[in-house]
């Protein structure tokens, strides 16, 4: 029972000791380079970041972490992610976190809240790719130390990405101390990895043992290249058994990376998808139930993307609840301008389907250009809020991105929520029965002019919703609509005009088609084998995937 | 009493009629030198294309401040040829011979500048065309102010060679002239510089191309070898942003894969959420955030001109200013609006960047630029990492195909030709 206690006791005490050990080491540098140059305090150090030339600022960071002072982690986090000011009055060096419109910053050096301050007061102190890696790999190290695993994970991580003999040494000590199992796992594949590269035959075979096991893209290309030859087509390796271990083991990983790649490759599809039946269904309503070819529908959509963007402009510190708020208030305002061009123009056209279609595209180009007049030609900026970004990382293979997860789970619930309006509320049984036949449901009373009006609110409501969501994954700008109109149409017409099921599964078998297409055949062949087939099958089918039956559809 | 009302009403409507056409006579009568502006101002290019005509109409402005050219008012005639091509040559017919215009400035997208080349040649006016293109062109009656392909990708290239080390490359594009005829140069250069096929990849997508999921799972796959991998990006126009979203959504930084983009400025980075985009390059001639006292001053002329302190500037608008500057002191020169004589004239005609340095006109229609390589900062502007020490002269037909590196283009005599061999020494006239 002593013992146990006492175990966990003696591991602190070696980190500590392993700590003092390092900062005392650190302090001695930064003790002889006193001596050399003339005496640099920290704030004279945290001072000489300001400087313009890049490779002085290295020189400047390099003698910033020498300092053992907690707050320089703080300072060089700050300068990675863009938050480290100069005060242009004053030339002090400032971290400042946006606050409204304004800035609240802190001095540098100590942490210190210094107020609320104006945009112009502060620039930026900024840096390059070299810098910004050289400074994640300094943080990296410091973070090795860490009491939190996910911290000590991500630094190992980073670590990982420029493995040299000095980095492999931190790794080895950490090794010995280290208990959380995902921390682990990546040093043995670090280790794994860097032991390929020993002259000793049993620790490369060793290797390639623990390679076998791992699911990282790193072992794959560094067994793959075991197995390459030099240009006079001699293997680069000359250890035969080496080779014949490191191919058997690159087969063992290959036939799980085969899993991984068809689910990625039907996530991507389904994602694909999701935005099609998005863009579409709105299209499936006023097209599908009421055979209005709205040729402004992708310019309902815009409208969406556009509120999207007010909304945000509206509140600028609310972002993620600015992109909540915009879905019912796109529905409203892409719903109303719909209303407003169905009783201004589409109902004098019905049963003109040829006037209908140039009335409506006229529409969108007058909806476009009037986009452009008020919130010029250029593209908006629509901010992805936090939770939005980055990706779901299962393993080295797979990793999910959140924004395409949020738009699949979207889209389902729209088409839900939209199923559940036309079969269970009154709107959905007048916008059936008038969508069956017109003149019949008209003598049973109901109101065809306000379901019609009604209708076409709903599905640019719809589409204006879809914006939203469009939003987060492309440009807001005038043209956003055109690009989509011709997808809608093809998804609506391959799942079968007036079926909202058809438009599902349309969306996602082209999504997916596209996807599975895409790899060998490239983006754009993708897209042309795609339309031909469709053109193939409306030949064959042409009411689509799942036609209207009985008296209604022959009408 | 009423007849006498009406007859001084009358005359009164009269005299007023008589002066207004005298003034209108008087306008008419003081001569004025007209400039054509031949930027669409609707359709999808009007994203890129209605700054640039801005850019023109504060330009002859200031001119016009400045007393005008040759002791005459410079008169703007602005036309809309809406994204559409075959209305680009439409709309430059109809400037020269119906509007008389002295030069034209316009053009964004290299099938428009095609598309206008026929008309211009044939009418012998003037084009100056300022937006970095593929090369492989130099017309006797066009400007090319914008960077040839040496001035903007090769060194760009190089940079990434030798200072970021770069060992892999990834060249993506949009499908059309641009990117193939710039991705073609680039891979015949890497090749020469050593660089194994297999390390080369090669993608093209549609315009507004929007779904990158697999094409950047791919970079990712790629670039994960082991070597320093890095995109060379010639994506066009709205493709960047979902472009640029998948890479930072599926955890590529710039630290790891570097995206160096040649359609990526000022213009467009401010209708981005630039979050993703931090680190990434764009290689140009000019940035907004270069601080010297010229571009201070441009900048802040263009914020009073457009009543907007947030309008940002950009490359192509400075290729206008320093285009618009070569040509009013052509017309000095030589004198007249003539166009012979102001294509005589252009020739070695300087001109400072606003960059620093000194802009010349040479003698195969392009310009001496310095190249700039900045990294896209949080705020929508681009930080110089790199720049040449010297100026890159534009060379017309790129020395790395091996069917354009014997041709040459000189206006000057006795050579006066834009598509010259110097190997079998005949002018191949305009075939291109």
């Amino acid at each position: 029972m002593k013992d146990r206690v006492t175990y966990p006791v003696h591991i602190v005490f070696l980190i500590l000791m392993l700590c003092s050990f390092i900062s005392t080491s650190n302090a001695q540098i930064a003790q002889d380079d006193q001596i050399e140059q003339e005496k640099i305090t920290f704030s004279t150090a945290v001072s000489k970041l300001k400087v313009r030339s890049l490779s002085a600022k290295g020189t400047a960071i390099e003698q910033l972490v020498q300092f053992d002072n907690p707050q320089k982690i703080v300072i060089l986090q700050a300068l990675v992610d863009g938050k480290l000011f100069e005060d242009r009055e004053n030339g002090q060096i400032v971290i400042a976190e946006k606050k409204a419109e304004k800035f609240s910053i802190e001095l540098a050096e100590s942490g210190k809240n210094i107020g609320l301050v104006d945009n112009s007061v502060i620039k930026k102190i900024r840096i390059n790719n070299r810098l910004r890696s050289k400074i994640r790999n300094i943080i990296a190290e410091i973070r090795l130390n860490s009491a939190d695993p996910d911290q000590r994970l991500q630094a190992v991580k980073m670590l990982s990405k420029s493995i040299n003999p000095a980095s492999l040494k931190i790794l080895k000590t950490l090794a010995e101390t280290e208990k959380d199992s995902d921390v682990l796992d990546k040093l043995q594949l670090i280790f794994a990895l860097d032991s390929l590269n020993s002259s000793d035959r049993t620790i490369r075979l060793k290797g390639i043992e623990t390679l076998k096991q791992k699911t990282s893209l790193k072992a794959v290309n560094r067994l793959q290249a075991l197995q390459e030859k030099n240009s006079e087509g001699q293997f680069i390796e000359p250890d035969a058994e080496i080779r014949k271990q490191a191919k058997s083991a690159l087969v063992k990983i290959q036939s799980r990376l085969q899993f991984y790649h068809v689910t990625e490759t039907i996530f991507f599809g389904l994602s694909l998808g999701a935005v099609l039946v998005l863009a579409a269904i709105g299209l499936a309503i006023t097209f599908g139930v009421m055979g209005v070819i709205n040729m402004a529908h992708g310019e309902m959509m815009m409208l969406g993307a556009y509120t999207t963007y007010v909304m945000q402009q509206i509140m600028p510190n609310h972002i993620a609840l600015s992109l909540l708020l915009s879905i019912p208030a796109a529905f409203m305002v892409s719903g109303l301008v719909g209303i407003g061009i169905e009783r201004g123009i589409i109902r004098h056209l019905y049963g003109r389907p040829l006037e209908t279609l140039l009335a409506t595209f006229g529409v969108s180009l007058v909806l476009q250009q009037a986009v452009r007049s008020i919130f010029s030609p250029l593209n908006r900026s629509v901010i992805t809020p936090e939770f939005m970004s980055g990706s779901w990382q299962i393993n080295d293979f797979l990793s999910l991105t959140w924004n395409r997860l949020y738009i699949l789970v979207f889209c389902l619930l729209v088409f839900t929520f939209l199923l559940q309006i036309l079969k269970r509320t009154r709107l959905g049984l007048e916008v059936r029965a008038v969508s069956q036949n017109r003149n019949m449901a008209k003598a049973m009373g109901i109101p065809t002019a306000r379901v019609d009006a009604m209708t076409f609110g709903l599905g640019s409501g719809i589409a204006g919703v879809a914006g939203v969501a469009l939003s987060q994954i492309t440009n807001v700008g005038p043209n956003l609509g055109q690009s989509y109109i011709v997808d809608c149409f093809m998804v609506v017409v391959f799942g079968g005009v007036g079926n909202l099921w058809g438009t599902l599964v349309a969306g996602f078998s082209l999504g997916i088609a596209n996807k599975v297409l895409e790899p060998f055949a490239g983006a754009v062949l993708a897209k042309i084998l795609v339309l031909i087939f469709i053109i193939l099958f409306i030949q064959k089918r042409p009411r689509g995937l799942f036609p209207q039956k009985g008296r209604a559809a022959e009408s | 009493m009423k007849k006498f009302l009406r007859k001084t009403g009358l005359t009164s409507v009269l005299s007023a009629l008589v002066l207004m056409t005298g003034t209108t006579a008087a306008v008419s009568a003081e001569e004025t030198i007209k400039v054509g502006i031949l930027h669409s101002l609707s359709g999808t290019m009007a994203i890129s294309e209605t700054t640039l005509k801005d850019t023109m109409l504060m330009l002859i402005a200031e001119q016009n401040k400045k007393g005008g050219l040759l002791g005459k008012k410079l008169e703007p005639v602005v036309v809309d040829p809406a994204s559409n091509w075959p209305l680009f040559a439409e709309k430059a017919r109809e400037l020269i011979t119906k509007e008389k215009v002295a030069s034209i400035f316009g053009c964004w997208t290299s099938v428009s500048r095609k598309s206008v080349l026929p008309v211009i040649e044939e009418l012998n006016s003037i084009l100056f065309y300022p937006v970095q293109y593929e090369g492989e062109e130099s017309s006797k009656n066009v400007f090319y102010t914008g960077a040839a392909p040496n001035q903007q990708a090769i060194p760009a290239i190089n940079y990434l060679m030798n200072d970021i080390k770069v060992k892999r490359w990834v060249l993506a594009g949009t499908d059309y002239v641009y990117p193939r005829t710039t991705n073609k140069i680039l891979e015949a250069y890497l090749k020469s510089k050593g660089v194994d096929a297999k390390d080369i990849m090669i993608n093209y997508t549609p315009f507004g191309h929007s779904d990158w999921q697999s094409i950047v799972a791919d970079i990712k796959k790629f670039g994960s070898a082991g070597k320093k991998t890095a995109v060379v990006s010639t994506i066009n126009g709205d493709a960047n942003i979902p472009f640029y979203k998948e890479l930072g959504n599926q955890g590529i930084s710039a630290e790891d894969i570097p995206v160096v983009a040649f359609s990526v400025g000022e213009e467009e980075l401010s209708g981005m959420d630039t979050k993703p985009l931090v680190g990434h390059m764009a290689a140009w001639n000019y940035f907004m955030s270069e601080d010297s006292t010229k571009n201070v001053a441009f900048i802040k002329q263009w914020h009073a001109y457009t009543k907007d302190p947030k309008r940002v500037t950009n490359d192509p608008m400075e290729a206008h200013y320093i285009g618009f500057n070569m040509w009013v002191k052509a017309v000095e020169k030589a004198g007249t609006t003539e166009s012979n004589a102001v294509q005589k004239a252009m020739i070695g005609i300087k001109f400072p960047n606003l960059t620093g340095g000194l802009a010349q006109m040479l003698p195969n229609h392009h310009l001496s630029k310095p190249v700039l390589i900045g990294e896209i900062q949080e705020d929508g502007q681009l930080f110089t990492v790199w720049q040449t020490n010297t100026l890159v002269k534009g060379d017309a037909w790129s020395d790395f195909l091996p069917e354009s590196k014997p041709i040459i283009a000189d206006w000057t005599a006795p050579i006066n030709c834009g598509n010259y061999n110097t190997n079998t020494k005949k002018c191949s006239g305009q075939n291109y």
